[in-house]
């Protein structure tokens, strides 16, 4: 099933993650999560296990409350066709700090691979720049990986959004925290807010 | 029964100011909505204002996902809508549970005191008891004079002690929507 040239999905988000300059990252449910994790544990990784088509608003809601800080969302096709509404939210307020990486098997890996809308006809980069996300793009390269992970750590000329079509293996699980206190307040820890 | 008319010629009541003292005194700086003619007065006073950022979604549970991002960041904030939105917010309200969060949302009620729209009444009727479902709380304020009051209650439990809860806004005290040709 899968086509030549599509990019393995933790090489992507390893690089994305890749001298994280202070980075946000959030994790939509399932693979991204396991990704992020791959890539290695970090205070300011915040992991969903539910909440799908949140993930792109929680990481609006944070790149709005820290301006200077990059916010990357890196999430799954499934994750987002379910959240298509965020984007048309996140052009009207377009911060400048917001990166969002879809990582498009055209598939719900976690739930036996049945195939996604863009599979057959969802474009996601089309629809995230009719919502006014005016940098939006198709990644099919590593090269144009490593690019977009260097301009999204500047913080500035946001939003972006990027749509990496990935291979659709069903990697190994690598299991992050589950404990939505844990990841809310060790992230909040680490820009300096106590818990209540 | 008072009636609400969609032109706003009448003077404007003082609770709706009353909120957004609140909602300043406790620090809110992201109020998310999906409009309700309920809400107009409130909304136009957070757009206004140099210290809030309204903004506008294009469904209620963007709103719940948006504010746990803005406590992650260290940010409080609320949501405004009205109560057939409560519906659209169900899955995403388990953020609340799971990241234990101070959650604040305002409701404008539909579908009760004196409503002409059949279509408001089966979200209206379960909006308290969908909340509560969700884990929650509720306090509601149907009078103009206690409504400075109940949503400084909500908000203090909400932020003081990450308790999730919804202050809804009754129907008679909004005034029912007149429909007119």
């Amino acid at each position: 099933m899968s086509k030549a040239n599509l990019l393995d999905r933790r090489s992507v988000v390893s690089e994305l993650l890749k001298d994280r300059n202070g980075t946000i990252a959030v994790g939509g449910l399932g693979a991204s999560t396991y990704d992020i994790a791959a890539a290695g544990d970090d205070d300011r990784n915040f992991y969903l296990w539910g909440g799908m088509g949140g993930a792109v608003m929680i990481g609006l809601g944070l790149a709005l409350a820290q301006p200077e800080l990059p916010v990357i969302v890196i999430t799954g096709d499934g994750e987002m066709l379910m959240g298509l509404g965020s984007l048309a939210t996140v052009g009207v307020q377009k911060p400048a700090n917001l990166s969002i990486v879809v990582l498009d098997n055209e598939a719900y890996g976690e739930t036996g691979g049945q195939v996604s809308h863009t599979a057959a006809s969802v474009d996601l980069v089309g629809v995230a720049k009719a919502c006014g996300i005016a940098d939006s793009r198709a990644i099919t390269t590593m090269a144009e990986v490593e690019a977009f992970a260097v301009s999204l750590k500047e913080a500035s000329r946001g939003p972006r959004f990027a749509n990496v079509k990935i291979d659709g293996a069903n990697l190994e699980r690598v299991l992050s925290s589950r404990d939505g206190t844990f990841i809310v307040n060790r992230l909040r820890g680490s820009l300096g807010h106590q818990p209540i | 029964m008072h009636a609400r008319t969609e032109t706003a010629s009448d003077s404007q009541p003082a609770w709706p100011e009353e909120i957004f003292s609140t909602l300043q005194r406790f620090d809110v700086r992201q109020v998310p909505y999906v409009p309700d003619a309920g809400h107009s007065q409130l909304i136009e006073r957070v757009l206004g204002s140099s210290t809030m950022r309204g903004i506008p979604l294009t469904t209620e549970e963007e709103g719940v996902a948006l504010l746990l991002g803005a406590w992650a960041g260290g940010q409080r904030g609320v949501l405004l809508m009205q109560s057939s939105g409560v519906g659209n917010c169900i899955n995403m309200l388990s953020l609340t549970q799971i990241f234990r969060f101070p959650f604040l949302t305002l409701v404008t009620m539909r579908g009760e005191w004196g409503e002409f729209n059949p279509w408001q009444v089966p979200m209206g009727s379960n909006t308290q008891a969908a909340f509560e479902l969700c884990g929650v709380k509720v306090l509601r304020a149907t009078h103009p004079e206690e409504v400075r009051e109940v949503v400084e209650a909500g908000a203090a439990q909400a932020y003081n002690a990450a308790t999730p809860t919804a202050v809804l806004l009754s129907q008679r005290l909004i005034g029912a929507k007149v429909f007119v040709k």
